[in-house]
């Protein structure tokens, strides 16, 4: 039992990440139709900018943690928009492979850009926070970092939940992820309300960056490529284009993993996550919390 | 108030409008009839710059020609679109906001939704409803709602009775002399229904295969033997 809910709050704290990103494909994805492949790449920037940044703050504090953390989100939401401005939106209106394309070539210069400025050698991530493990009288171990996690990730959802819910720019994302010319009707800037979507998801994924970072303290260019397909299978998973499915789709293929890698198949726990595309491709195509939409002509 | 010159529109290599022109005065309804194809949608969706034109689209003296959608709304046009174009994964309400969505004024927006549910009090029943679940007829309503939260001075209307229960459509159409005459709102209307468009309006333009071949008064029009003949049912 202590062993089960050992894994269960390291899966939660696995999932936690793999939800951040999920968000971020998702959205993306609901209001282009299409998978931006380079959103991998910026939750890697993300673990950088929280590396670089972290120099500023010496003394491990828990505001200084989050500090560092909001920087590389506004760092990472700019770059989104940048990346959108730059690389998709001159190619608004052709086909989705051209942009799918496109944001594979994004993800390679991104990567190798990495390498050329932060340098291809992995890099030990510092401890942004100050660090304590609780034990209960059980056995079971619960880290601050884990428990830090979670609650920025809980704190995140909350807030895009909100945003996406009750504020006018939230109501423009829908409007527009639905029908892009009856959005622009209404007197919406259609381009503006997806610049606002990739800085929201791009941000995500850079709070998602530190956060793996933490738990996983060694960054290199590469680091985005496992985690950001795992999110792509979650964003699945959940149903993609369905932001509440991404968050779920995130915590639950994190504790599948968790879960297999405790058992006697732990070499498979990487597998496992494309085991799960597959079978949610066939048994369940919309996804869980998804609706089966007929593709328009 | 508005006045096209020389509109032409193409797909491609397909041409939609070749050099229309007509004009609209302040607080006129009129009414382009015309069969399937002939270039009606493609006349209002230049306008509301959803797709490229070549000519003049003057409004209030300004060329609004080629702008983007967003910015001819907030010179004051609003364009009910083909099939509505509800927000159908939006609430009754959530979609009365996204037609105001350039307004800024809380009090004015409110005014402006208490208004629209005066005219359909259907929809002040159902306003926490998602559109989607409303009915053709109801769904019409919101689109109108939703169009003039924006505030327009011109107001143009594409097949408001397209897919609408008979009896829904004899409120529609009332309603919509109603914000003419209330409002001096100008509309320009597209219809199939020729002879309700022609009993509401003041001109009628016809158009075939993307020119204007008859233009006159709606009484003259609905007197031609030709429009009969091909429009108004031959009676």
């Amino acid at each position: 039992m202590i062993v089960f809910l050992q894994q269960l709050i390291n899966g939660l704290s696995v999932g936690a990440v793999y939800a951040l990103i999920a968000l971020g494909y998702t959205m993306v994805y609901g209001i282009l139709r299409f998978i931006n492949f380079a959103h991998s790449d910026v939750f890697m920037v993300g673990a950088y900018c929280g590396f670089y940044c972290s120099r500023l703050d010496s003394g491990h504090t828990l505001a200084g943690g989050l500090l560092v953390m909001a920087i590389a989100m506004v760092a990472c939401a700019l770059l989104g928009i940048i990346i959108e401005r730059l690389a998709y939106r001159p190619l608004r209106g052709s086909s989705n492979l051209a942009v799918l394309i496109t944001a594979i070539g994004v993800s390679l210069l991104l990567e190798n850009a990495a390498q050329l400025v932060f340098g291809a050698d992995p890099k030990a991530f510092p401890a942004l926070f100050p660090e304590r493990n609780f034990t209960s009288q059980a056995g079971l171990t619960v880290s601050s970092n884990q428990l830090l996690v979670l609650a920025v990730t809980a704190v995140l959802l909350v807030a895009l939940q909100w945003i996406v819910l009750h504020t006018k720019i939230g109501t423009a994302m829908r409007a527009v992820a639905f029908n892009h010319q009856a959005a622009a009707l209404m007197g919406i800037n259609v381009d503006r309300v997806i610049s606002f979507t990739f800085g929201l998801g791009s941000a995500l994924a850079a709070a998602g960056g530190i956060l793996y970072a933490m738990n996983y303290p060694s960054i290199d260019p590469y680091m985005g490529t496992l985690p950001g397909l795992k999110a792509f299978v979650a964003a699945v998973l959940g149903g993609i284009g369905n932001i509440p499915g991404a968050a779920l789709g995130g915590f639950l293929l994190g504790l599948i993993e968790t879960l297999v890698k405790g058992s006697k198949f732990s070499t498979y726990s990487d597998a496992i996550a494309f085991a799960v595309l597959i079978l949610i491709l066939l048994f369940r195509p919309a996804g869980l919390l998804g609706k089966f939409q007929v593709e328009k002509v | 108030m508005l006045s096209i010159q020389n509109l032409s529109v193409s797909y491609g290599a397909i041409a939609a409008l070749h050099g229309i022109s007509f004009e609209v005065g302040p607080g006129e309804i009129v009414t382009l009839i015309g069969s399937n194809g002939a270039g009606k949608t493609s006349t209002l969706r230049a306008i509301s710059g959803l797709i490229k034109s070549r000519g003049k689209i003057l409004y209030q003296g300004r060329d609004l020609a080629n702008l983007p959608p967003h910015e001819i709304v907030a010179a004051g046009i609003s364009h009910v679109p083909e099939g509505r174009m509800i927000f159908a994964n939006l609430t009754v309400a959530e979609n009365l906001a996204m037609g105001a969505y350039l307004q800024k004024d809380k009090g004015g927006i409110e005014r402006d939704r208490q208004f629209v549910f005066g005219m359909f009090p259907r929809l002040a029943e159902r306003r926490q409803q998602v559109a989607g679940t409303l009915s053709g007829g109801e769904q019409q309503m919101l689109a109108i709602g939703r169009a003039l939260m924006s505030r327009p001075k011109f107001l143009m209307l594409d097949e408001p009775s397209l897919g609408i229960a008979p009896i829904l459509v004899k409120t529609i159409f009332e309603k919509i002399v109603e914000i003419n005459r209330q409002q001096g709102l100008a509309i320009l209307l597209v219809e199939q229904n020729a002879n309700l468009a022609l009993e509401i309006s003041r001109h009628g333009c016809v158009l075939e295969t993307g020119q204007i071949i008859l233009r006159d008064s709606s009484a003259a029009l609905r007197e031609n033997p030709k429009v009969r003949a091909a429009y108004l049912g031959g009676v």
